[in-house]
């Protein structure tokens, strides 16, 4: 059997599985649909270039579609930890605005403290009542770095005065999966970088379930959203890369796709910001430009609905969804040339491969570690 | 025999906020507390790096008001290098900021307060016919309000309800006696919620054209800006005009109606009637709109006395720590200031909640320091930039203003309320979003002579430098200050609009605006209360912001001379 005949069974099994669930909505999908105005053809078409985005062939795609039909059945929360909301931010700007919208109402959303009505002791209750009744089932997604330092006091949230850390290991322990959305979850981020006061650090370093990656500050309103949606469809996090970043998002450099690599390759380069090259847009490389050293999707998707990204308008890549960025990468207006980066020393064009090549042990090992654990945990169930 | 409220999360706000207060035996609040219960640490990151950097790494401070602590912190390092930057790069930075209010605070107004005015589940039981014809007291042209449209929102949150499983809606305070919209009112307010997060998309795509993203754009440089090629596109021009005219139509035919719809309601329910217990006033000059104008004005107004109103003094502003997570010492000029944390946990007390922890108000309390003016507590935010620019006789504002209480029929002591406040954020953005397009024209006539977009900074590590930068930000005033040495960020401070509002009690005993606002305010069921989380919303929360940025431990931040011409 192919590996994406595997895939596939193993999409229809976790479908099947989902579609046995008592079901939470009341009105099938397709009624929802009508209700917005949106036709089964436009939705057969966002399902298709769901699946694209995805990096999965298109036989995938009626799959994609069943499972936005289910999708209501897998109970999120939310966490904010030490963090900025920019995530948050970042994930209702999802794009293809109705059918995103639809799927985010389709996903019971029981704790999000920037979205949702009930404050204080009752918003407390809500995710205590979540934790209970979704025991095992729930996806868990964090936001912020966990400050750790001085008793993990540098933030508690709540009436009963609970540190950031010990909610995370109480909401990790009975997670069906656990994502962490941003660069300050998945690497520390901002409040991480040094001296890092707080010792703040990433969720994976807090608890030692498995966590999936997604780098980026924030990360696209696409990668928050196709992340969930793969957990929907298969029941488990998707392959990863060596720092647990879902390969179909962070699989490619930026560098490779960008836009104005062949300005790279002829050797057209901006001088100073706002030169003629600048307009012209020659490559930002020797403006600091971070794409040959960061993976990452922005050249092919973009941000806002596909609007803009840094590049295009007309600033480097600072490397945001790489670790320690901020003291890695900075500083982010001069370009880092040939440097060691990630114990790699490669120069900008050919670091590409030799991360790739890091990537593959890196995912064998992972995979070791971390999903198959996860599948034999499953089928002991 | 008093009561303890605890309320934490404060939600639908950016942040980790607490807020406490006590009740008699009517439930009246009698004191208040609050409280930042997260701190970061950024100021001590800071120290070290390229003042290049400045800008990016303090606009991680939030993602709400993502871009204001771009530019602020930009803007400082400009200033302290003593360069300006080109016309065009203060237009395009310009337009960037009204994308971001005109996101931003339609976001506040549906996303994170609307459910503290807005029954949903009053909504159910509304007449969809009745709905329509209501919706149209309030506008000639109401958006999303047609009969039809209204029933099918009323039938989608139905079934939600019937499913059990109410998500982001679940055991909030539907059926206190405080909501005052009825049911049509409700459903009409329900069917904006969701057309909101639709609009609201749009408004991020606008600074995105500019930014190259929407959190966390990326395209402000200290010099200038890079998006030379958006600039010069006249297709990216039109695309930027043509989402502003779709948001500006929502702005119109949705936010207006239903603050005006809202303020018919509540103008007799006293909850909402208080809520301005700090009468002192801050704002600033901003907002570019060409030919050297600006949209509004800056200056400071005390003891809510519109007839007086004064320069901004910047050596004016000290920061008291008595009752703030920190080291112990004399109010001091935030040039000067020390942030050494000094954690001293929860007390345990009975709360109606039962025993909680809860603040020390007699200690300290809170992560956010309190700022003083002259001594004095001041707010901050779009109430004070109108109050400022009325009591200045800023013609647009002072129309905005009295057109706003002539469709209302309220008084200009109505502006000192949680209402008012809450109204003033509308005029705010629609003053804004006006001003610009008198900016985009601006822009499209100097790039037909003038396509500078950016000066290079000279900076000479031998030589110190310092420097600040104050801008109107969505939530009020915001300063960055800086000060290089040998070429790196040898301390730095921001002074955040939160900060102004939210901060502890000061060692004079004066009371900040968030704990002034609430004493006073009765709760109908003290166990679920919303009074409380209406009043504090009315001033639009930024705790990330709010918690200190910046001076490191110890180090005199320089002698900043500075005019209040700065702005």
């Amino acid at each position: 059997m192919s590996d994406y005949q595997a895939l596939m069974a193993r999409c229809e099994a976790r479908l099947a599985q989902l579609a046995a669930q008592a079901p939470i909505k009341t009105t099938p999908l397709a009624e929802k649909l009508e209700a917005e105005g949106i036709s089964r053809r436009d939705f057969m078409k966002w399902s298709a270039l769901t699946t694209t985005a995805l990096a999965l062939p298109l036989q995938f795609a009626p799959m994609v579609a069943k499972a936005a039909e289910v999708a209501d059945r897998v109970p999120l929360i939310w966490l904010h930890m030490a963090e900025c909301t920019g995530c948050s931010e970042s994930l209702i700007r999802c794009d293809t605005p109705t059918i995103d919208t639809l799927l985010f109402d389709h996903i019971s959303l029981e704790y999000h403290e920037t979205l949702m009505a009930a404050a204080g002791w009752q918003a407390e209750e809500n995710l205590e009542h979540a934790l209970e009744a979704y025991k095992g089932q729930y996806l868990l997604a964090v936001e912020g770095a966990i400050p750790t330092a001085n008793g993990g006091h540098y933030l508690t949230v709540g009436c009963k005065g609970h540190t950031g850390m010990e909610i995370i290991h109480e909401t990790a322990a009975n997670a069906a999966a656990i994502v962490s959305v941003g660069t300050c979850a998945a690497f520390g981020g901002v409040q991480a970088a040094a001296p890092n006061p707080t010792d703040a650090r990433p969720v994976d370093r807090v608890i030692s379930q498995p966590v999936v990656n997604l780098g980026g500050c924030p990360p696209s309103e696409k990668n928050i959203v196709g992340t969930l949606m793969y957990f929907i469809m298969f029941g488990k996090l998707p392959p990863l890369d060596m720092f647990n970043r879902p390969k179909w998002a962070y699989g490619a450099r930026v560098h490779d796709n960008c836009e104005r690599r062949g300005r790279f390759d002829a050797g057209e380069f901006v001088e100073t910001f706002g030169d003629e090259g600048a307009k012209e847009g020659y490559c930002l490389y020797k403006m600091g430009c971070k794409g040959p050293y960061t993976y990452n999707n922005c050249p092919t998707e973009r941000f806002n609905h596909h609007v803009s990204w840094p590049v295009l308008a007309g600033h480097g890549c600072i490397g945001c969804s790489e670790p320690n960025f901020w003291d890695t990468m900075a500083d982010f207006e001069t370009s880092l040339g040939r440097r060691e980066l990630h114990s790699l020393d490669k120069t900008a064009d050919f670091i590409g491969g030799a991360i790739l090549g890091a990537t593959v042990v890196g995912i064998g090992a992972h995979a070791v570690a971390s999903i198959f654990a996860k599948d034999n945990k499953e089928e002991q169930e | 025999m008093s009561k303890r409220v605890v309320v934490d999360p404060i939600t639908r706000i950016e942040g980790h906020l607490r807020v406490e207060v006590e009740v008699d035996e009517n439930n009246v609040i009698t004191k208040a507390w609050s409280s930042s219960t997260l701190w970061r640490g950024i100021e001590v990151i800071m120290k070290g790096r390229t003042p290049m950097d400045a800008g990016l790494l303090t606009q991680r401070i939030c993602g709400v008001c993502t871009y204001s602590h771009y530019r602020a912190g930009t803007e400082a390092v400009e200033n302290a290098l003593g360069m300006t930057i080109p016309v065009n790069a203060q237009y395009l930075r310009s337009l960037m900021q009204s994308s971001l209010y005109m996101h931003d605070h339609m976001v506040h107004f549906y996303h994170l307060h609307a459910l503290d005015w807005v029954d949903v589940v009053s909504a159910l039981s509304a007449d969809p016919a009745a709905a329509a014809a209501e919706a149209m007291r309030w506008t000639d042209k109401p958006v999303a309000a047609g009969e039809g449209e209204l029933r099918a929102v009323q039938e989608r949150v139905a079934k939600l309800v019937a499913s059990g499983k109410l998500g982001p809606f679940a055991n909030a305070y539907w059926g206190n006696g405080t909501y005052q919209l009825s049911p049509e009112q409700n459903l009409i307010a329900v069917s904006h919620y969701l057309k909101a997060l639709e609009v609201q998309r749009v408004a991020a795509e606008m600074l995105a054209i500019f930014g190259g993203k929407q959190p966390h754009p990326q395209s402000l440089v200290v010099g200038g800006v890079t998006s030379v090629r958006d600039m010069l596109s006249p297709a990216r021009l039109q695309e930027w005009k043509s989402k502003h005219a779709q948001v500006h139509d929502f702005i119109l035919r949705a936010y207006l109606p239903d603050v005006l719809m809202a303020a018919a309601a509540y103008k007799a329910e006293p909850s909402v009637l208080g809520g301005a217990g700090v009468k002192n006033f801050l704002a600033c000059k901003d907002f570019a709109i060409g030919n050297g104008q600006y949209l509004f004005q800056g200056g400071v107004i005390m003891n809510g006395d519109l007839a007086s109103v004064s320069d901004i003094d910047p050596a004016m502003i000290k920061e008291d720590v008595t009752h703030a997570w920190y080291q112990d010492g004399p109010a001091l000029h935030p040039y000067e200031g020390v942030t050494e944390p000094n954690y001293t946990g929860f007390t345990k007390r009975e709360t109606v909640y039962g025993e909680l922890p809860t603040v020390d108000g007699d200690g300290k309390y809170s992560w956010v320091k309190s700022p003083r003016y002259n001594g004095e507590p001041v707010e901050v935010g779009p109430l004070a930039c109108l109050l400022v620019n009325y009591a200045r006789g800023n013609d647009k504002v002072v129309n905005a203003v009295n057109g706003l209480l002539s469709l209302t029929g309220l008084p200009v002591e109505a502006l000192f309320t949680t209402l008012g406040r809450t109204a003033a954020r509308l005029v705010q953005t629609q003053l804004v979003c006006d001003a610009a397009l008198e900016t985009f024209d601006a822009l499209v006539n100097n790039i037909a002579v003038d396509q500078e977009t950016y000066r290079q900074p000279v900076m000479d590590p031998s030589q110190e430098y310092i420097g600040h930068s104050m801008i109107e930000a969505p939530r009020g005033m915001l300063s960055h200050w800086v000060r290089i040495a040998g070429g790196k960020v040898a301390n730095y401070q921001a002074v955040v609009p939160t900060t102004w509002n939210s901060g502890p009690v000061d060692a004079n005993g004066k009371v900040g605006p968030y704990e002034a606002s609430l004493i006073g305010l009765k709760l109908e069921d003290p166990t679920k209360p919303l009074e409380v989380i209406r009043v504090i919303h009315s001033f639009d929360p930024c705790m990330a912001c709010a918690v200190h940025v910046m001076d490191y431990k110890g180090v005199d931040l320089g002698q900043f001379q500075v005019g209040t011409s700065a702005a």
